[in-house]
């Protein structure tokens, strides 16, 4: 994975030119005369999400007799209907909030999303999600390429990536999206105070417009002091946001209050990223356990979502919000001998917004062992791929986002069949 | 106290080690590059006593909760290798030992979920003689390799407490082979990707089944620990076969063994990946790019050279790093510099740059946090992906904030020791700029910087102007794009 970036550090540098638009005042203007914004939130679940524990074909045999001890029971699962090859399908049961938001018509999941000969390394894996790529994924981010499409100047609270560092999917070769993992922290240190701190401040802004444009690496450097300078201010007014319903305390449900805190505050931003990890559980995978691994997983996703979506629906955001997660692979349909699952291919993805047309895309893999399964792959090991995961980004980046998915991701990827927005 | 500017031992020490203290610029500056070269790479002839100073005067504090327990408080063997990056007379041993923290990237926090805090923080930290069962902790182990011979070090991590709990190898099993640490040793300790199959994987799996842990001492003992245990009755003792060759004869199939010498699989594998063409080119590399330079792709004249130089010294670190830092290519004077610097690199640069007395390395691990880099809790099993994703907003935003602490720390020694240099703001800015050595700055910059000084009142060199002017210029020197550079 470090080649990847390296090689992107050597060939995506482009001048950065830092502009200070004023689009607070105009977003107010724009959302107080009814116009909608179109904010979308990358969901990024590390690890290699276990779809087959979030999303319980619980009538497949099959399913119980690979899976002895991490299988939900079927009388566990949150029914949610059956996708079009018939398949009953359940959530898992920590997804109570998601089952709402389903029931709602809110929340679309695709099933069976991949591609060809699926990585099954972390890295690789999740760098060609990222370029959706498979055959360049050490070039740009796929949201990345997006923003680098935007007419210029582009204000530099487009992004914000609520990680401390910055995520491939986020790479662009003329944008630099701000990393703000906290919005309190957020702010501007001086070992003086009052007129002396003001002029160090005064004096950092200064330096940081000597760009030296002939040396990108330096340059590049260059471009992440004058985004956060430049960002200060308006990352102040998010740290004030107070919802009016309680996060959860985790990592991830913090990064949903940020990120609804700067969609309320109308600072400008269109494009989020947010991510919960943990999902790689070779072992102890602990699927139906109080407290267990998986279990535990589910929770955060849950909660985080969950108040995430009655937030804005609150402050009248949610038809403004589009979410839309991937993971870098499914996992082994058999469990392995240390009561958890190892890489897979196909996984599935989830879809949640205002707009949103719920509901199951895409057909359930048939869990058989048969080795001419067509619905899996590596002698029925893994799911296959039955939707190609750029046909759901190509219709994020043409339905929602107003953008040419053809130019973005290089191909045509549209797929009729996905309506989800 | 000011430096005489010695550009070639300056970068050898910012990248050899983690900068350079005035005593140890002092040591080396009078010695040839190849003496200096010597001095690093044989640093067994020097003492290790740097844990000695924990604690004492003169040197960078650290903060105690109870008992300093770095064998068994994360927290404090963080604090331990931070003040041995400052302070350790072996830098280069210590730079290893990062390179190979992150090349064997293991996480504290997966562990510790398995096991408990305190046993996680005794194998990823313990040394043996303060460990009542003689636990070597990761780092340690680490440590003792850093130049050591690469197939002894890829044994030892297949060995690992910490490491057969982070990929899955205690449950290694023969009827369910665990891939986790099979497709690692393959990905990202030796040959990198491109280079192993899917059913290489599963191969290796199989090899290292049984490669588990025991429990050993008697229970509320307090040298009961965990180790490596080969367990015969776990290995799959059927042939594996791989897709590169695991004999010198050129031959690809491990054979069919029985449990009792089975563990002989896992050597012979380990052999072949230590000896594979690929993963001396791909060690070759990433020395290059942690070593010489990160602009452009490393260089194939030299990726070629360091790779047959490891195979023919029988991938000896020590007769590896010595031509590292021999090479043309790390001495010539273009790649000084063109290296983004690590969050630690970075903090431990700016501690013997600025000043560390009175400060506790404590007070840089949330700054270290809030840049990316959390000692012991790598992102993932590749490590960190370093470069310009080190400059993330939020990242650049901590460094310019530990800058200001550290410069608001050091306050009056900064404003002491700038007071004979001070008539002007300009000879002030000569003496600071020579303290805290940048990548080129621009004439633009360096008029900015006097504009500060001349702002806020005539200059007085008077004690309270510097003790307001010399943190804030250091300050912004230390928080400037071009510092983050080694």
């Amino acid at each position: 994975m470090n080649v990847t970036r390296r090689q992107f550090v050597k060939g995506g540098v482009a001048a950065f030119t830092v502009t200070f638009a004023a689009p607070e005042f105009l977003c107010d203007l724009a959302r107080a005369q009814g116009a909608h914004v179109r904010n979308l939130v990358v969901l990024y679940l590390s690890g290699g999400n276990d779809a087959l524990s979030m999303l319980v074909p619980y009538n497949d045999a099959f399913y119980y007799s690979r899976r002895p001890t991490l299988a939900v029971p079927a009388a566990n699962v949150l029914q949610i209907g059956t996708d079009s090859s018939n398949v009953a399908l359940g959530l898992h049961p920590r997804l109570t909030g998601l089952k709402q938001i389903f029931d709602q018509g809110r929340l679309a999941f695709v099933q069976r999303t991949g591609y060809d000969n699926q990585s099954r390394s972390h890295f690789l894996g999740t760098d060609i999600w990222s370029t959706a790529d498979p055959n360049n994924s050490a070039g740009l981010g796929w949201v990345g390429r997006y923003l680098d499409s935007l007419p210029s100047p582009v204000d530099p609270l487009v992004g914000w990536n609520t990680t401390s560092s910055l995520p491939h999917v986020l790479q662009a070769g003329h944008v630099s999206v701000p990393a703000i993992a906290s919005p309190a922290g957020y702010a501007f240190s001086s070992p003086n105070s009052g007129a002396e701190a003001a002029a160090e401040r005064a004096a950092a802004v200064r330096i940081n417009s000597h760009v030296p444009v002939d040396r990108p690496e330096v340059a590049f450097v260059y471009g992440s002091s004058q985004a956060a300078l430049g960002t200060l201010d308006r990352v102040a007014t998010v740290a004030s946001y107070r919802p009016a319903n309680a996060y959860p305390t985790t990592g991830f449900g913090q990064a949903l209050q940020a990120v609804a805190g700067a969609m309320v505050r109308s600072i400008g931003t269109k494009i989020f990223y947010v991510t919960t990890g943990g999902f790689d559980n070779h072992s102890a995978q602990n699927v139906n356990q109080v407290n267990g691994a998986y279990f535990n997983l589910m929770a955060t996703l849950n909660d985080g979502l969950l108040a995430f979506y009655n937030d804005l629906r609150s402050q009248g955001l949610l038809d403004d919000t589009l979410v839309v997660s991937f993971s870098e692979f499914g996992r082994r349909i058999s469990e392995n001998g240390s009561a958890g699952t190892d890489h897979g291919a196909a996984s599935v993805m989830m879809v949640i917004g205002g707009r949103v047309s719920g509901g199951l895309y895409g057909t359930a893999p048939v869990l058989n062992t048969d080795p001419k399964n067509p619905t899996l792959e590596n002698n029925a090991g893994d799911v296959h791929y039955e939707t190609d995961f750029r046909s759901v980004y190509a219709r994020v980046i043409d339905g929602w986002l107003g953008a040419d998915s053809r130019s973005i991701l290089g191909g045509d990827f549209r797929k009729a069949s996905l309506t989800f927005v | 106290m000011a430096r005489n500017p010695d550009h070639q031992i300056e970068h050898l020490l910012r990248r050899a080690g983690f900068g350079a203290r005035p005593d140890e610029l002092d040591v080396y500056r009078e010695m040839s590059i190849a003496q200096a070269v010597d001095t690093l790479v044989n640093y067994t002839q020097i003492p290790d006593t740097v844990d000695d100073n924990l604690g004492k005067a003169g040197y960078v504090g650290i903060t105690t909760r109870g008992a300093f327990s770095p064998q068994s408080n994360i927290t404090d063997s963080r604090q331990r290798w931070l003040f041995r990056m400052v302070h350790s007379d072996r830098p280069l041993q210590e730079k290893m030992t990062l390179f190979w923290h992150n090349h064997f990237a293991t996480g504290y926090n997966k562990i510790a979920g398995a096991i408990g805090t305190t046993e996680a923080a005794r194998y990823m930290a313990a040394k043996a003689s303060e460990d009542p069962g003689k636990v070597r902790g990761q780092i340690e182990m680490l440590r003792d390799n850093a130049l050591g011979n690469f197939r002894d070090l890829l044994l030892d991590v297949a060995k690992d407490t910490a490491m057969l709990v982070w990929l899955d190898g205690r449950d290694n099993r023969k009827a369910k082979p665990q891939e986790n640490f099979a497709r690692e040793i393959m990905e990202l300790f030796t040959m990198g990707v491109g280079h192993y199959t899917e059913p290489d994987v599963y191969a290796g799996a199989r090899v290292f089944s049984g490669w588990n842990l025991q429990t050993v001492g008697a229970a509320n003992d307090a040298a009961r620990h965990q180790e490596f245990f080969y367990n015969a009755a776990q290995h799959d003792t059927t042939a594996k076969t791989f897709s590169f060759p695991i004999y010198g004869d050129g031959t690809n199939t491990i054979p069919a063994r029985s449990a009792n010498q089975g563990m002989q699989d896992g050597l012979d594998l380990v052999d072949a990946l230590a000896g594979n063409r690929n993963t001396a080119r791909y060690l070759a590399a990433k020395l290059y790019r942690f070593f010489v330079s990160e602009f452009g792709a490393p260089d194939p004249v030299f990726v070629d050279h360091i790779a047959t130089v490891y195979l023919q010294n029988r991938y000896d670190m020590k007769a590896v790093m010595r031509e590292v830092l021999l090479t043309p290519q790390f001495w010539d004077p273009s790649v000084y510099f063109a290296r983004y610097a690590w969050p630690v690199e970075f903090v431990v640069r700016a501690l013997k740059d600025i000043g560390w007395t009175g400060f506790s390395v404590n007070d840089a691990l949330t700054p270290l946090s809030n840049m990316g880099q959390i000692l012991f809790e790598p992102p993932d099993v590749a490590g960190w992906d370093a470069g310009q994703t080190w400059f993330s907003t939020g990242a650049m935003l901590a460094r310019m904030n530990f800058a200001a602490a550290l410069s608001s720390n050091q306050k009056f020694n900064l404003a002491k020791s700038a007071k004979s240099y001070a008539q002007t703001p300009e000879s002030l800015l000569s003496y600071f700029l020579g303290q805290l050595a940048t990548t080129t700055l621009d004439s633009g910059v360096i008029a900015e910087l006097g504009t500060y000084l001349r702002s806020t009142g005539a200059w007085t060199a008077s004690d309270a102007q510097l003790q307001a002017k010399a943190p804030g210029l250091v300050h912004l020197i230390a928080g400037s794009p071009e510092y983050q550079f080694v």
